[in-house]
């Protein structure tokens, strides 16, 4: 099924041996094969049966500090052939690039260590499709449900990361993932939401009728929203949303971000910008994690991080060009944060939505209203009214808003961090938004 | 015109015999082959950041039967792999038995020339207009941070084999240049993006020193937003201005008018066909047809010719948009509107270019009508939830609304509203329709297609602004 280290080896040398021939002082390349199989139903009827086979090679060739890169799908020798000699062609006449480099040997991952992040597991078309028999079953009992979709994505991946200092690298991995919407309506008006897993393992994947009935229950409770008044308010972040923050965190602290001087948290290193009970931390280390990784996309060496520690910003993500334009090494994470989390806080999810009278508690959020560069923030988004601890009524077509760096400044988070996603954070609330609605 | 087969162990009649062997019990479906080339270019902090070249090759094979879909798609173009596929579909499709419907509209027209922009522009003048691009918007003084200025060039080769060998081919060259520049004046910063595009050579959107007004609109929108005051929230009467502003046409209502999410009825507007779902005035057509347009395609990616398709007329629903599988599902024809990202994908109902036409009003007297408002005139991007029918989108360009006057720049902002119910609040449509710049790009279920929008100023009578000053 899925193509051995071997095979994707070959093609990686024959890209090196190839552009070294033709002049390249420097090569990366990454070569990957990917299987996926895809089943999805509506109503409790087959829908889609999708499978996917993908090569894809990417090749970058430096003649010193000239680097130029070119990505295909098609493996054949003849082609490959072609392309290395346009990638070539178009290092000669790139202008160089005093950080262009590859990564410094020492940095290179010697990694051995199995983060057992593969599970061979074949499950097969007509398993999945009981699978999700069994997810739609449970998803339309109640009778408020109007319509039920789900899916079942099994995907199987290896490569094989190669440079022209003498890296070589390169596992399989492996990604199970389910997934079930569900459409609900009263008087006319209907409401959507799902619930969704994701594991490396298929043996950890939720059972059928958890992601059924979570997906109903949260499509039932969001019918009949109000638009409230505009006001400024506490607003409570879902765990579905909550780890947006953090994303927006790790695209403010990119090295790129940082070096082109174009985010809101530059020249904020070692200041606190969260309130001291904060720790961030990105580890790409965790058995089965869905964000692990045994090195970064250069093949550097990845450790854990603490980003965030006592509140205060303690490192940058940095890969190997925009290391050297900020006179800092890479610390592996070329391609990202890994698996990013928020540390759990200290109060329980029951005890956050009574610590105020009344909150907003938002589940979702529409749009892409947060801007890097200044840190303002404006989103539409829904979810429900807290009073004394209860969740009173569906709240929709409103907007949240305020600028990042006094949000997290204001950040309270619960206890109950799960480890469901590539990036998690607990329950979190926010002091003081606005909150514009009528 | 690519030859897909020519250095495989397969022939054209051989792909075909199976394209036929494999749909005989089926209603609808092909197999779609694609040849790729992409290039981008970017200019970022001074340097040439990155210039990447990308050729994919590959073919989705797809077998349709009642309401399911059976796809596979491969980069492999050969006689076992091709089998495979078909193996894999006739499997998925085994207690199923359709009528092959081999109906499919041919036409002469074409909406755009067969030529490579990749190739139809050196290298060298690529790399030397972006250092133009760079030196120039830095002349401009000290408040010029940081420069992003980045080619984007494509050419797309498509051929859809049908059952019983009808063969259908398309070449589409598609180009987009974009500046993006970041301010600093008094310790803030503020961006400006503009960009042209669609499909012709890079030159016929730049030559003549063009690409200078790229920049200028640019530097124009920063500069704007460098005076830029806290944005109001609450809800309050918006004036949107002409062109790239009507992405509020294309998520507020253009995603719910979707064959698929009327046909699955999780659309707002499922049961709304005939009737009344905008002001009078008000005419929303969705255009394949605008020669050269992003948004517009010759045939769609199964083969059907795109046409011009009134969606709203003077206020009525008349039509929604339609691939094959969801027209015959509901029992009407196929709109052209059958749209894939590429061959590792399938076909879904999609928009091509948005139209709000023209009415008669101006854009001043729209704005000597609002006692207190704004007036947005451009946007980053939109969002909508189908099945609510909530959408927003966001502001990068907006103006308070004082007295009928226009006063001081307002932050970003995102302004929220609901489908449905957001035409009937339009109560004045411009003399000045226009179209964007030819920059857009939808995202739905994971694909990306390149989109037109086009409107004229309009005036809202009522849409929540997510500003921060209450």
């Amino acid at each position: 099924m899925i193509r051995d280290q071997e095979f994707l080896r070959d093609i990686a040398f024959y890209c090196i041996e190839n552009s070294k021939k033709l002049g390249a002082t420097d090569v990366g390349v990454k070569v990957i094969h990917s299987v996926s199989e895809n089943v999805s139903f509506r109503n409790k009827k087959l829908d889609e049966s999708n499978r996917a086979d993908s090569f894809a090679v990417n090749l970058t060739t430096y003649i010193e500090k000239k680097k130029s890169s070119i990505n295909s799908s098609d493996l054949s020798k003849s082609n490959l052939e072609k392309l290395i000699e346009r990638c070539i062609d178009a290092t000669k006449i790139t202008p160089s690039d005093e950080n262009n480099s590859l990564p410094d040997k020492d940095l290179m991952s010697k990694e051995i260590r199995d983060l057992n992040l593969y599970d061979e597991t074949h499950y097969p078309n007509d398993k999945k499709i009981e699978f999700l028999k069994n997810v739609e079953e449970t998803a339309s009992t109640e009778e408020k449900i109007v319509n039920t979709e789900a899916g079942f994505t099994e995907n199987k991946n290896n490569f094989i990361l190669a440079n022209s200092n003498g890296f070589l690298g390169g596992y399989k991995t492996s990604n199970f993932s389910s997934s079930c919407v569900a459409v609900s309506r009263i008087n006319g008006a209907m409401e959507r939401d799902y619930e969704f897993g994701s594991t490396r393992f298929l043996q950890d994947m939720m059972k059928p009728e958890e992601i059924g009935k979570i997906a109903a229950d949260k499509a039932i409770k969001k019918l009949g929203p109000k638009k409230i008044k505009s006001e400024k308010i506490g607003v409570i972040f879902d765990k579905r949303i909550s780890k947006g923050i953090l994303s927006t965190l790790a695209s403010a602290i990119s090295a790129s971000a940082i070096a082109r001087g174009t985010s809101f948290l530059k020249d904020q290193i070692n200041s606190e910008i969260f309130p001291n009970s904060i720790n961030i931390i990105d580890d790409p280390k965790i058995e089965k994690g869905l964000g692990s990784q045994k090195f970064d996309s250069e093949g550097v060496e990845t450790n854990s991080l603490k980003l965030v520690e006592n509140g205060i910003l303690k490192n940058y993500l940095i890969d190997t060009y925009y290391g050297k334009k900020l006179n800092l090494k890479s610390n592996g994470r070329a391609g990202g944060t890994t698996n990013l989390y928020f540390e759990n806080g200290t109060l329980s999810f029951k005890d956050l939505l009574n610590s105020e009278k009344k909150f907003l508690y938002i589940t979702e959020t529409i749009g892409h209203g947060g801007n890097i560069i200044t840190g303002d923030y404006s989103v539409g988004a829904s979810g429900f009214m807290v009073e004394d601890g209860e969740l009173t009524y569906p709240v929709s077509e409103i907007t949240i808003a305020g600028n990042f760096k006094e949000m997290f400044k204001n950040i309270t988070l619960a206890n109950d961090l799960e480890m469901k996603y590539i990036t998690n954070a607990p329950t979190l609330l926010i002091n003081q938004m606005t909150v514009a609605g009528k | 015109m690519s030859n897909f087969f020519k250095e495989t162990d397969i022939d054209t009649s051989q792909a075909e015999a199976i394209v036929t062997e494999t749909l005989k019990n089926c209603d609808d479906g092909e197999l779609y082959l694609e040849n790729h080339k992409s290039e981008s270019i970017v200019l970022d902090d001074n340097k040439i950041k990155s210039s990447t070249y990308n050729s994919d090759l590959g073919y989705g094979f797809r077998a349709v039967t009642g309401e399911v879909v059976a796809y596979s798609h491969s980069n492999d173009i050969s006689k076992e792999s091709l089998r495979k596929s078909s193996d894999n579909l006739k499997d998925t499709l085994k207690s199923k038995k359709g009528t092959y419907n081999h109906e499919i509209p041919k036409t002469n027209n074409k909406y755009y020339e067969n030529i490579n922009p990749i190739e139809s522009k050196t290298f060298d003048s690529k790399i030397d207009l972006l250092n133009s691009v760079n030196n120039y918007l830095r002349s401009k003084g000290s408040i010029v941070n940081q420069v992003t200025a980045n080619f984007l060039g494509e050419h797309k080769s498509i051929e859809i084999i049908r059952s019983d060998n009808q063969v259908l081919k398309d070449d589409r060259p598609l180009v987009r240049f974009n500046v993006s520049v970041v301010l600093e004046k008094d310790g803030k910063k503020e961006t400006g993006v503009y960009g042209v595009g669609g499909r012709q050579s890079y030159d016929d959107y730049l030559k003549d020193g063009s690409w200078k007004d790229v920049c200028d609109e640019a530097f124009r929108i920063a500069n704007v937003n460098l005076e830029s005051k806290p944005a109001p929230a609450g809800e309050m009467k918006v004036v949107l201005g002409p062109g790239w502003p009507a992405i509020l046409i294309h998520e507020a209502i253009g995603h719910g008018l979707e064959g698929d999410f009327n046909r699955k009825k999780t659309s707002a507007f499922h049961n709304l066909m005939g009737q009344q779902v905008a002001s009078e005035g008000v005419t929303i057509v969705d255009d394949g047809t605008l020669h050269q347009r992003r948004g517009s395609l010759t045939i769609d990616d199964e083969g059907t010719p795109t046409e011009n398709t009134v969606l709203i007329e003077n206020g009525i629903l008349k039509n929604y948009m339609q691939d094959r599988l969801n027209a015959r599902l509901m029992g009407t024809k196929s709109t052209g509107s059958g749209r894939r990202e590429s061959y590792k994908h399938v076909v879904l109902p999609r928009m091509r270019n948005t139209m709000m036409l023209s009415g008669k009003y101006s854009q001043d007297e729209m704005i000597s009508s609002v006692d207190k408002g704004i007036f947005a005139v451009s946007f980053g991007g939109g969002q909508v939830d189908i099945t609510s029918g909530k959408f927003v989108f966001n502001c990068t360009e907006a103006y308070e609304i004082n007295n009928g006057k226009i006063g001081s720049p307002i932050k970003g902002a995102t302004l929220i509203g609901d489908g449905p119910s957001i035409l009937k609040e339009v109560s004045l449509v411009g003399n000045d329709m226009k179209l964007d710049p030819g920059i857009g790009t939808c995202g739905k279920a994971g694909q990306g297609v390149p989109v037109g929008v086009a409107q004229p100023s309009i005036l809202i009578n009522k849409m929540t602004v997510g500003g921060t000053k209450l």
